[in-house]
């Protein structure tokens, strides 16, 4: 065999090895937290705030936790769309092509995209201190927001640059305004869009050390935004560190419940993103 | 270089036949037109006089500023901080570049083609009546007859009547510039400005682009910027031929191709450089 076969094969084996091991890793978790989770999974988790023997293994479910992190993530990624589009509209539409300033502020994303979630929660507890506020729904909404912004505008400006400047001009030379340019322009960006929400829901939802200290947690749903609330990462942290077993597979329980609900979100922003998206060029 | 200065009057193009009676007025007058970019002077007082209801090629080789001066016709340079413009551009005896002339107004009474057809991210019927929309045209049944009229206009009906909701991009290229044409023709333009609208095309999409051109000329005013001397040749009633961002010569396609009266234009239309 020529050294040339034998490369092509090595290279070939190690593609697909890797991709195995990846996919191998995937499987091997939801194996864990299926088979650790279901048997505790019940009706009752899912429906049920706890009550008071909660922690040690009696009645009661995580209700609060799941509301909990769909309302943060809810309310963060309306918040950080709305920040992010006009970032990135500004960025590529307004800005030169070229200029130092974009260059310099998509440098600035992508240092804050680094930034580990623990510092946006320590950072967002300072704020909070500074304010006179106390760990909150709205206080995790901020923290979560910050961390979820770069993640947003880096990926729909990876859309947004590919749009074409006749993209523009053509509708601009119909005689549009700006503000139906602009309406145009986030229809060709919407598939940029839904996976930036899609990234961004999976990155904010399962993250606990931003909500850690500034969403707080609670054995109830919250009904304000002054409230703390409790998430469902931090549901499964707390849970896993009691000593009692049946609370820790109650964690797993929580884990898969976790993971459902980022699967049914990206599922659902996929279709919708190709049902929205079926005009696109 | 001697440049020729452009009599407001205007000479009927001897070669071709054009129905008869009809007399070409100005409808675009370019006076002392100076455009920079980032300090480049790219055009150079450009003063010339577009017919009405006429072809006009705009010719010269690559970067002389022919695309420039046809963008500043539709202040397509407004958003672009980096050009400066000077002089006085009129389009129906209204100076476009005046202080408080809503830009799209002016807009609205121009189709651009570009060189790529760039449908919008919707469906085929939605492309065409994007523009009557806008202007506030509302109504499915008007909307629709609107949009069969122009697709019609650009013999494009036939071949997308049954899938007029299917998405504009899975048309061909060349069928997509006719959808672009006909989403220019639907907001009622009096000019047609076409940047290079053939070169992407493949050429028999590019022949019928060319006879919409032709087709359409009795009721626009076309103004082209091309780079196939042949294409000119072909269509144009009046070519402007531009060097160095100066305009070298202007005059009917008779009078340009057989008898020019510049020596750089002599030598541009028999190949000498490109």
């Amino acid at each position: 065999m020529s050294i040339k076969k034998l490369e092509e094969k090595i290279f070939k084996g190690l593609m697909i090895g890797s991709s195995m091991l990846i996919f191998g890793v995937l499987l091997y978790i939801l194996y864990i937290i299926i088979k650790k989770g279901l048997p505790s999974l019940s009706w009752e988790m899912i429906s049920q705030i706890p009550s008071g023997g909660f922690y040690l293994g009696k009645e009661g479910g995580i209700l609060n936790a799941i509301m909990g992190s769909l309302y943060l993530i809810f309310f963060s990624v309306v918040i950080s769309l709305l920040i992010s589009v006009p970032v990135v509209m500004y960025l590529n539409f307004t800005l030169r092509k070229k200029s130092r300033f974009s260059a310099f502020a998509r440098l600035t994303f992508d240092v804050l995209f680094g930034i580990p979630s623990i510092v946006y929660g320590a950072f967002g507890f300072t704020v909070m201190i500074f304010f006179g506020l106390q760990a909150s729904l709205f206080g995790g909404i901020i923290a979560v927001s910050l961390l979820i912004i770069p993640v947003m505008i880096r990926s729909i400006d990876e859309v947004a640059v590919l749009i074409p400047v006749e993209l523009i001009e053509a509708t601009k030379s119909l005689g549009a305004t700006n503000y139906e340019t602009i309406k145009v322009i986030v229809r060709q960006l919407l598939p940029g869009i839904s996976t930036a929400v899609l990234l961004s829901v999976g990155r904010g939802i399962g993250d606990g050390a931003t909500v850690l200290f500034t969403a707080g947690y609670t054995d109830s749903i919250p009904t304000s935004l002054a409230q703390p609330t409790a998430t469902l990462p931090l549901a499964i942290f707390f849970q896993l560190s009691s000593p009692i077993e049946e609370v820790q597979n109650r964690a797993y329980s929580a884990a898969l419940i976790l993971t459902v609900i980022i699967l049914i979100l990206s599922f659902s922003a996929r279709y919708f993103s190709r049902r929205f998206s079926k005009n696109k060029i | 270089m001697e440049l020729i200065t452009v009599p407001l009057t205007i000479e009927q193009p001897k070669s071709k036949v054009m129905n008869g009676s009809h007399s070409h007025n100005p409808h675009i007058v370019v006076e002392n037109l100076n455009i920079y970019i980032q300090g480049n002077h790219i055009l150079k007082d450009i003063n010339m006089t577009i017919p009405d209801k006429s072809i006009t090629c705009i010719i010269g080789p690559s970067g002389c500023g022919k695309t420039t001066l046809l963008r500043s016709l539709n202040r397509l340079h407004d958003d672009n901080v980096d050009v400066k413009i000077t002089g006085k551009l009129f389009v129906d005896n209204e100076d476009i570049y005046a202080k408080g002339t809503e830009v799209t107004h002016i807009r609205k009474k121009m189709g651009l083609l570009a060189q790529r057809p760039c449908s919008l991210p919707m469906s085929i019927f939605d492309n065409v009546v994007y523009g009557p929309r806008i202007h506030g045209t509302r109504g499915r049944r008007k909307l629709y007859e609107i949009a069969r009229h122009q697709l019609v206009a650009v013999g494009l009906w036939d071949e997308v009547k049954d899938r007029l909701k299917s998405p504009a991009s899975t048309l061909s290229i060349g069928q997509q510039q006719r959808l672009c044409l006909a989403r220019g023709l639907a907001v009622e333009p009096e000019i047609i400005l076409g940047d290079e609208a053939t070169s992407a095309l493949d050429p028999i999409s590019s022949k019928t682009i060319e006879e919409l051109f032709v087709a359409i000329k009795d009721r626009y005013t076309v103004v082209l910027v091309t780079h196939t001397l042949r294409q000119a040749k072909r269509i144009a009633d009046y070519v402007a031929f531009m060097y160095m961002g100066e305009l070298v010569e202007f005059g009917t396609a008779d009078q340009l191709f057989n008898h020019p009266k510049n020596q750089l234009t002599k030598e541009y239309i028999s190949g000498g450089f490109s």
